[in-house]
């Protein structure tokens, strides 16, 4: 069975922050995941969607969001992609307290790494920023 | 996210209900630097029990306004996080810098206390 999937596109405006979280708790919940666990993919998605709207399309509220959302019995994927100005270094960007914005902790992709068990990052300047992030879900032992 | 606004003496009480984000947390610094400008509020309390999800945008601004309140010799704290609102706190270091309390009580005596 292929994994189930949704996609979901969206404008780079903050107020689709909460749309973007309650269609991961809704994945999250079908799973069966602990509360915590739907916690933890909500601020996976906060994070990455703000990066996008944030970072790739610096505030600008006319570009495109896509979060896409795969889940079979082991795992839920999310990949969120801008097509906004892309990281010139993304180690760089990935250090905690890198925003240059004081108003920002910088700690957006720290609480990816945290709160996800993948994080990976592609980005070409200019082009756009694809951020996937993976958590494995750890089924009960089988009783047969 | 709504917030209420309540003053005791010189602090300044916002019980906050809801979702803390990008969107939202601006609301929270607004009203919190308007009431630093206009009524000269030193003495920030946040209840967050009613706060039900919380990001680096949130803390951020909880952060700011913090260290604003600071440098003018006041203070912020914070009260009744829920469990994984603590937690991203705790991972943030924001738990490190902000004192916490279990409730709006208990900060209130110490607060007194201290003053």
């Amino acid at each position: 069975m292929n994994p189930n999937q949704i996609e979901l596109s969206f404008s780079s405006r903050a107020e689709n922050l909460s749309a973007a979280r309650m269609v991961i708790a809704s994945v999250g919940s079908q799973a069966d995941l602990m509360l915590n666990d739907i916690e933890d993919l909500k601020v996976g998605v906060s994070e990455a969607v703000t990066n996008a709207i944030v970072h790739g399309y610096q505030n600008d509220p006319d570009g495109v969001v896509a979060l896409m959302i795969q889940s079979d019995e082991d795992k839920i994927q999310i990949i969120v992609r801008d097509q906004g100005c892309g990281i010139a270094d993304i180690e760089l960007a990935m250090q905690p307290s890198f925003s240059s914005d004081p108003e920002r902790m910088g700690l957006g992709f720290v609480f990816m790494k945290s709160f996800m068990d993948e994080l990976t990052v592609d980005s070409q300047l200019n082009e756009g920023t694809t951020v996937t992030l993976v958590k494995y879900l750890q089924h009960p032992p089988s009783s047969h | 996210m709504n917030i209420s606004k309540q003053f005791d003496r010189q602090t300044l009480l916002l019980r906050i209900s809801g979702e803390l984000d990008m969107q939202t947390s601006e609301t929270l610094r607004q009203t919190i630097d308007s009431e630093i400008e206009r009524r000269g509020i030193r003495q920030v309390m946040l209840n967050l029990k009613d706060v039900s999800f919380i990001d680096s945008s949130g803390l951020g601004v909880i952060l700011g306004r913090y260290k604003k309140l600071t440098a003018l010799g006041g203070a912020l704290v914070i009260t009744n996080a829920q469990p994984h609102v603590l937690k991203i706190m705790e991972l943030s270091g924001l738990a490190k810098i902000i004192r916490f309390y279990t409730d709006e009580t208990l900060a209130f005596e110490e607060g007194r206390g201290a003053s």
